[in-house]
């Protein structure tokens, strides 16, 4: 008994040693990541000079949202928004491949940003007053008009095709979110009663609404084609034609450095230009040999352009940018629209010479 | 004729078998489920549940179950723009398995995964020996354990030496992230929380003193408020490019945090350790650090066995917390991965959690069924 009392006590000796250890283990990885982080600090000049001198972007994308920003198979980062960081890279270094992801929640998002965690946020990120305003961000321009929408079990409630009908309704909501408070400003402007039926997570709302807990499921429309996805009968349910708020969906930049805000703004009217002039991801080597003025100046092959170099980029930029990802439309399309599973129509995402809202100024 | 009354055996008789309705199963079935009319009501009522729910289960995960496909179409329906047959409901496996290496490594780069699984060779091959008694060379074993094997898994893990390339935590993710975080914390709580225990029983004040505080604050404060501060506050207390890793942050969080609740479980031994026996080591001469180390701390902790083991699985399951900060553990991968609009289905979402539910299970039963054999083998001078 004796022995087996010694034996043990050898042991939880060795795990005192063992324990001190770790701390030291612990404290030299301490000091070897504020040494990095002081490291990472000598070199701030702007931040087109820094992303440069790293040698990649980092971008602030979403934790997961179908179509903006999800792991494919592989574990690589797909969607609208990861396309549009890998567009500025190919637009700084010609590699659309040079860019980290930072998955940030929702509540992360902006002190990533600020405490120059992230260069650029690309995080399907509501353009509001407040944001560019109080929270010092600058949006580059909206990548994605959305706007909060309805669908209903048609099952439950034949003949509806307007929400003004749906009075009286269960909504299934996510509390906590604007979502919620624009769906009660809604009812009440529109002297109309509904029952609420509120979850903490997104998960529990697509479950309780395929249950059939509610009548009617109210989010970003962007977001009702991916839970339709996820419906057990996706036949039975019809997004209504009502968008009852603006949320346009933006990468922002952190103020104060003019240079590089310009430059993740002119890479988002550059890939509006190249849909627009029809240069796509295919034919973009053909056409740097067109003759067409508007054209040449786009891609850069005019004679002594000064168009990219003004920009702190080379003329190529938006070749660059079109051999990495496509032009707008190809990027929508394969993300989110008929390419994808979710097959959201243009919509007002459309080109302006379409009819949509997507509209560039032109470069030159 | 006298000879003839008496009749003596001369051979034992045969031992019969019990009565039937002694035996079988059906005397079984008696004795166990139908005793008295409450068992009765009871065995029936716990059948028709089983009955309920083990068939239509067994059907979801193995008969109905879709095994093999590369896209959401193999598990959706014919309405849900799928192949399956309309009123299909199964599960699907095909999901788990096309996102098993993201599951496991997270997104850890395709060509250096070999580190990792040289890292979980290692380290299996190291911890069995240490975990069966017979075994001998223990001592060499805990080294190369305890010190040899963390200094060179960082190294594998982290890269930037010996030419293989640096990998960053945030690529980290999946069972990889899971596993490190709970090992780190299992390995620093027990030795930080049997000095805080001691501290906390400590005659000298200021030990006694710092060591309270320190297991009040952190027991009283929620896991998940540190995590969040450590991840939304800090960054914007230290200058503009300053960043610890995240990854850094979630481990100093979990190991102090499993460091207060391992303090308590064996403060707990050790006031179950009668005073005599601190006496009486004490009569004996003994130095402080003699006493705990020889006479009171191999008793207290025997005895918290089951406490220690609940903690860490506790700790176990609420690595999945640092899903906040945006770090994924194995379940933050795995939904992560319902955001996948290639496999959105409505059977992608059980699928994979109940794949992240038995991995969980398959370690925490594990650390349970060790727990169970210590128990039983330490179990010397208190049998009832």
């Amino acid at each position: 008994m004796l022995s087996s009392h010694i034996k043990k006590t050898g042991n939880s000796l060795e795990k005192t040693e063992k324990g001190s250890w770790v701390m030291k283990y612990i404290i030299s990885g301490i000091l070897g990541a504020a040494a990095l982080g002081l490291m990472a600090t000598a070199a701030s000049a702007g931040t087109l000079e820094d992303v440069k001198a790293k040698g990649f972007l980092q971008c602030g994308v979403s934790t997961g949202l179908a179509g903006f920003s999800a792991p494919n198979d592989k574990g690589d980062w797909q969607g609208l928004d990861v396309d549009f960081c890998r567009a500025v890279a190919a637009a700084i270094f010609g590699d659309g491949t040079k860019v980290k992801f930072t998955p940030l929640s929702a509540k992360e998002r902006f002190t990533a940003l600020q405490s120059g965690e992230i260069d650029m946020l690309s995080r399907n990120t509501t353009w509001t007053i407040n944001r560019d305003t109080a929270l010092g961000l600058n949006f580059v321009g909206v990548t994605y008009y959305d706007g909060q929408g309805f669908m209903i079990n048609a099952k439950k409630l034949p003949g509806v095709n307007s929400a003004l009908q749906l009075s009286g309704a269960a909504v299934c909501v996510q509390t906590g979110t604007t979502t919620e408070l624009n769906l009660a400003d809604y009812f009440k402007a529109n002297k109309m009663e509904y029952s609420p039926v509120v979850f903490e997570k997104l998960e529990e709302v697509d479950a309780a609404y395929d249950a059939g807990r509610c009548d009617v499921y109210t989010t970003d429309q962007s977001g009702l084609y991916g839970i339709r996805l996820k419906l057990s009968s996706p036949d039975d349910h019809v997004v209504l034609p009502e968008i009852i708020s603006k949320e346009p969906l933006g990468p922002a930049v952190r103020q104060g450095d003019d240079k590089w805000y310009h430059i993740v703004k002119w890479v988002y009217f550059g890939l509006l230009t190249a849909e627009e002039l029809g240069i796509t991801q295919a034919n973009v080597e053909e056409m740097k040999a067109s003759g067409n003025p508007e054209i040449k100046r786009v891609l850069g092959t005019e004679a002594d352009t000064k168009i990219g170099t003004d920009l702190g980029l080379g003329n190529d930029w938006v070749v660059n940018i079109v051999k990495a990802v496509g032009n707008y439309g190809e990027v929508f399309e394969r993300n989110v629209g008929q390419g994808s599973p979710l097959k959201i129509a243009r919509g007002i995402n459309a080109l302006w010479t379409k009819g949509g809202l997507q509209y560039a100024p032109p470069i030159r | 004729m006298s000879q003839d009354i008496g009749y003596v055996r001369t051979e034992m008789a045969l031992p019969q078998p019990a009565p039937l309705r002694e035996r079988g199963p059906l005397a079984w079935m008696r004795k166990n489920l139908f005793a008295n009319p409450f068992d009765s009501v009871l065995s029936i009522v716990g059948f028709f549940i089983v009955a309920m729910i083990v068939p239509p289960l067994f059907n979801w995960a193995i008969v109905n179950a879709q095994w093999t496909g590369t896209d959401r179409t193999f598990c959706a329906t014919v309405a849900q723009g799928g192949i399956q047959p309309d009123g299909w409901s199964g599960a699907c496996w095909a999901f788990v398995k096309a996102k098993f290496g993201q599951f496991m490594f997270g997104r850890y780069p395709l060509d250096e995964r070999w580190r990792v699984i040289l890292v979980a060779i290692m380290f299996v091959a190291l911890l069995v020996p240490l975990l069966v008694p017979r075994i001998p060379r223990k001592g060499l074993n805990s080294v190369l354990f305890f010190l040899v094997l963390p200094v060179v898994s960082y190294f594998l893990l982290i890269g930037g030496v010996f030419g293989l390339p640096h990998v960053e935590t945030p690529l980290w993710g999946g069972l990889l992230v899971t596993l490190t975080l709970s090992f780190v914390g299992i390995v620093v709580s027990l030795p930080f929380g049997i000095l805080l225990a001691l501290g906390r029983r400590s005659k000298m004040p200021v030990v006694k003193m710092l060591c309270v505080i320190f297991i009040e604050t952190v027991r009283g404060v929620p896991l998940i408020t540190v995590l969040f501060m450590a991840s939304v506050m800090l960054p914007l207390f230290l200058p503009a490019g300053v960043s610890f890793d995240k990854f850094l942050r979630a481990l100093i969080g979990v190991s102090l945090f499993a460091s207060a609740y391992m303090a308590e479980v064996v403060r707990g031994g050790l006031q179950a350790i009668p005073k005599g026996q601190y006496e009486g080591a004490d009569s004996l001469g003994l130095s402080y650090w003699q006493k705990m180390g020889l006479i009171v701390l191999p008793q207290a902790l025997k005895l918290v066995i089951p406490g220690i083991v609940n903690t860490f699985i506790g700790m176990f399951k609420d690595t999945s917390l640092v899903y906040i900060i945006s770090m994924f553990d194995l379940l933050g991968v795995v939904r992560q991965n319902f955001s996948d609009a290639a496999w959105a289905s409505p059977q992608t979402p059980a699928s994979g959690l109940v794949f992240a539910a038995l991995v969980f299970w398959i370690f925490c039963f594990g650390m349970s069924r060790y727990s169970i054999f210590m128990e039983r083998r330490l179990d010397t001078g208190h049998k009832r």
